[in-house]
């Protein structure tokens, strides 16, 4: 499996708090890993690291064996980094097809372009269709997001985060706030896009049902820093983490 | 739902205002000429500024500034060279350059702090009108500037110092001028621009430069307030440093309010409202702006989405950006 994203040392303080304590983490190519761990850990902050959402106090982030750890959070989208939020976060008042036609024209250069008619974008428009059927959306088109439901919000987010084409998604949290069926359609559809191989996602989740069935791949965080890592299997065998995170009857 | 009936509507509306427009020197005098010019000099000029407020989320409390870049370049070149063209021009590319070197300051910041920065650049430019006398004129401003004759170079020359002709070209100007903005809200451009409103995050997370594009929107503003700016010394034959006081700034703020900020069309109802109340209070009362303001609070509290777009809802199709189901209005800063 080839790397694709390597944390080498990375610190992040918030005042005295310290998110992340000396991480050394490497992402390969085509497994699908989730990240767990207690609130506070410093997922969602590795999360920003990585993207450029924040820069570390120290350490640095290579993404492809290319150094990223001072690049724009717009440059490292171009280079293949993408991600959902933790908290909802969609263009509300563009409708459901608009909300991915965006990122698409971004990726084709195109949202510079000052007067012609956004119909005119036809591949990109046929590109964003093909997103919307796959995430379930196509009846929704020219809906205003906003306007759509919790899940199909979340449904939609996913299919933001994947409208750049990236070659490595972060997930935070995506099934955040949904009900059961809800959030058994965006699993079921994070397994879907994961399985089409062009790729990797890297989930932060709580539910550690999803987490067991759906990851190939699960990193443990404590505190800022990294507890273990391993197979689903061996984290749920692992000793250390029981005792911070799963608890003993899991 | 109704799209083709209502949008055919507003087609025919558009069309018979554009007809009515064109006619309106045969049909009216010279003082309601002067008040369309000055309508449709703040439509161009609210145009703009909506492009800032309504599609990218940024409320500028300065344009009034580059209007007046607009507006003195515009009477310097004039007072040089008689060629409105020039004045024109030469107005807009200096309120555009002024525009894009406070802009690169300016939207480092969003929200209350991108309000206040350009509310003090452009009381910079206000004390610069004031007290540049050699320049500027100071308080008496630039007098005696011609109606000049509008050359466009290969193409020939037109005298256009009668009241009559000077509302044709600001006429076609603004036409010209928001048929532009039409276009630009409904690209590719205008939906990165309405990305950002909507969501800075998860527009940089599209792969936007999202300050780059702000950038692009507050120049693109500051070109159409310059125009308008531009427009207006060769109607008044003076310029004064009023033109670039916070007031001015409030202008197209009151008039996109009025008009409603999610409608295209809203800033220029407005600026129609602006003139129409402004000169009926100003033949009771002096104090014209204290009734104004009243209006507009109304207008406000009771139709959030202005008056253009109750308008919309009720007699066309539904509005350009939101629709009656939305969740909640875009941030108002």
């Amino acid at each position: 499996m080839t790397e694709l994203l390597k944390t080498q040392g990375i610190r992040k303080h918030f005042g005295s708090f310290v998110a992340i304590d000396g991480v050394d983490l490497t992402l390969p190519g085509g497994r699908l890993t989730a990240i767990i761990g207690p609130n506070g850990a410093g997922k969602t902050t590795l999360i920003n690291l990585a993207t450029g959402a924040l820069a570390p106090d120290s350490g640095a982030i290579y993404f492809k064996g290319e150094a990223i750890t001072h690049l724009a959070t717009h440059q490292r989208v171009r280079k293949g980094l993408s991600r959902s939020f933790q908290i909802m976060n969609i263009f509300p008042h563009l409708s459901v097809l608009q909300n991915v036609l965006l990122p698409i024209l971004s990726r084709r250069g195109r949202t510079l372009v000052p007067f012609s008619r956004l119909e005119r974008e036809h591949e990109a428009v046929t590109e964003a269709e093909r997103i919307l059927s796959e995430i379930g959306l196509g009846g929704a088109r020219d809906a205003p997001a906003g306007a759509l439901s919790h899940g199909d919000q979340r449904l939609l987010e996913l299919g933001i985060a994947i409208a750049p084409s990236p070659v490595l998604c972060f997930l935070d949290e995506p099934s955040a706030g949904l009900t059961p069926v809800e959030r058994a359609t965006v699993m079921e559809l994070a397994r879907r896009l994961s399985q089409r191989g062009t790729t990797t996602f890297v989930i932060v989740e709580h539910d550690m049902d999803v987490v067991f069935s759906l990851a190939e791949w699960i990193v443990v965080m404590n505190r800022g820093q990294l507890l273990a890592e391993g197979p689903p299997a061996e984290i749920r065998g692992n000793r250390e983490v029981r005792e911070v995170y799963l608890g003993e009857e899991f | 739902m109704m799209a083709g009936r209502p949008a055919s509507r507003l087609s025919l509306l558009v069309g018979l205002l554009v007809v009515v427009l064109f006619l309106l020197p045969l049909l009216a005098g010279r003082y309601p000429l002067y008040l369309a010019i000055q309508i449709l000099i703040l439509s161009v000029f609210s145009l703009g500024f909506n492009l800032l407020f309504g599609y990218t989320g940024l409320l500028s409390f300065g344009q009034a500034g580059f209007f007046a870049v607009g507006a003195y370049g515009c009477a310097k070149i004039l007072l040089a060279v008689p060629n409105l063209f020039l004045g024109l021009a030469g107005g807009v590319i200096v309120a555009g350059a002024a525009a894009l070197l406070l802009g690169i300051l300016s939207v480092r910041h969003t929200r209350i702090y991108f309000s206040m920065l350009t509310l003090a650049f452009g009381m910079m430019i206000f004390s610069i009108a004031w007290k540049w006398r050699d320049f500027t004129g100071g308080d008496d401003g630039l007098v005696g500037i011609p109606r000049a004759p509008l050359t466009i170079p290969g193409l020939g020359s037109l005298s256009v110092a009668t009241m009559e002709r000077y509302y044709y070209v600001v006429l076609i100007v603004s036409l010209l001028a928001i048929l532009a903005m039409y276009r630009l809200v409904r690209s590719p451009l205008g939906l990165t621009l309405q990305a950002i409103r909507d969501s800075e995050s998860r527009a940089e997370f599209a792969g936007v430069p999202v300050r780059s594009y702000r950038l692009a929107a507050f120049t693109i503003a500051g070109l159409y307030a310059g125009l308008a700016g531009a427009l207006l010394p060769p109607l008044e034959n003076t310029v004064t440093p009023p033109v670039a006081h916070w007031s001015t700034s409030a202008e197209p703020v009151l008039a996109t309010l009025m008009g409603g900020i999610h409608t295209f069309g809203g800033p220029i109802v407005g600026a129609f409202l602006f003139f129409m109340i402004k000169d009926i209070i100003v033949r009771f009362t002096e104090y014209w702006l204290i009734w104004l303001g009243a209006i507009v609070v109304v207008l406000t509290l009771g139709f959030r989405g202005g008056v253009a777009s109750i308008f919309a809802n009720r007699f066309l199709s539904g509005p350009v950006i939101t629709r009656q189901s939305e969740p909640a209005p875009p941030p108002a800063t």
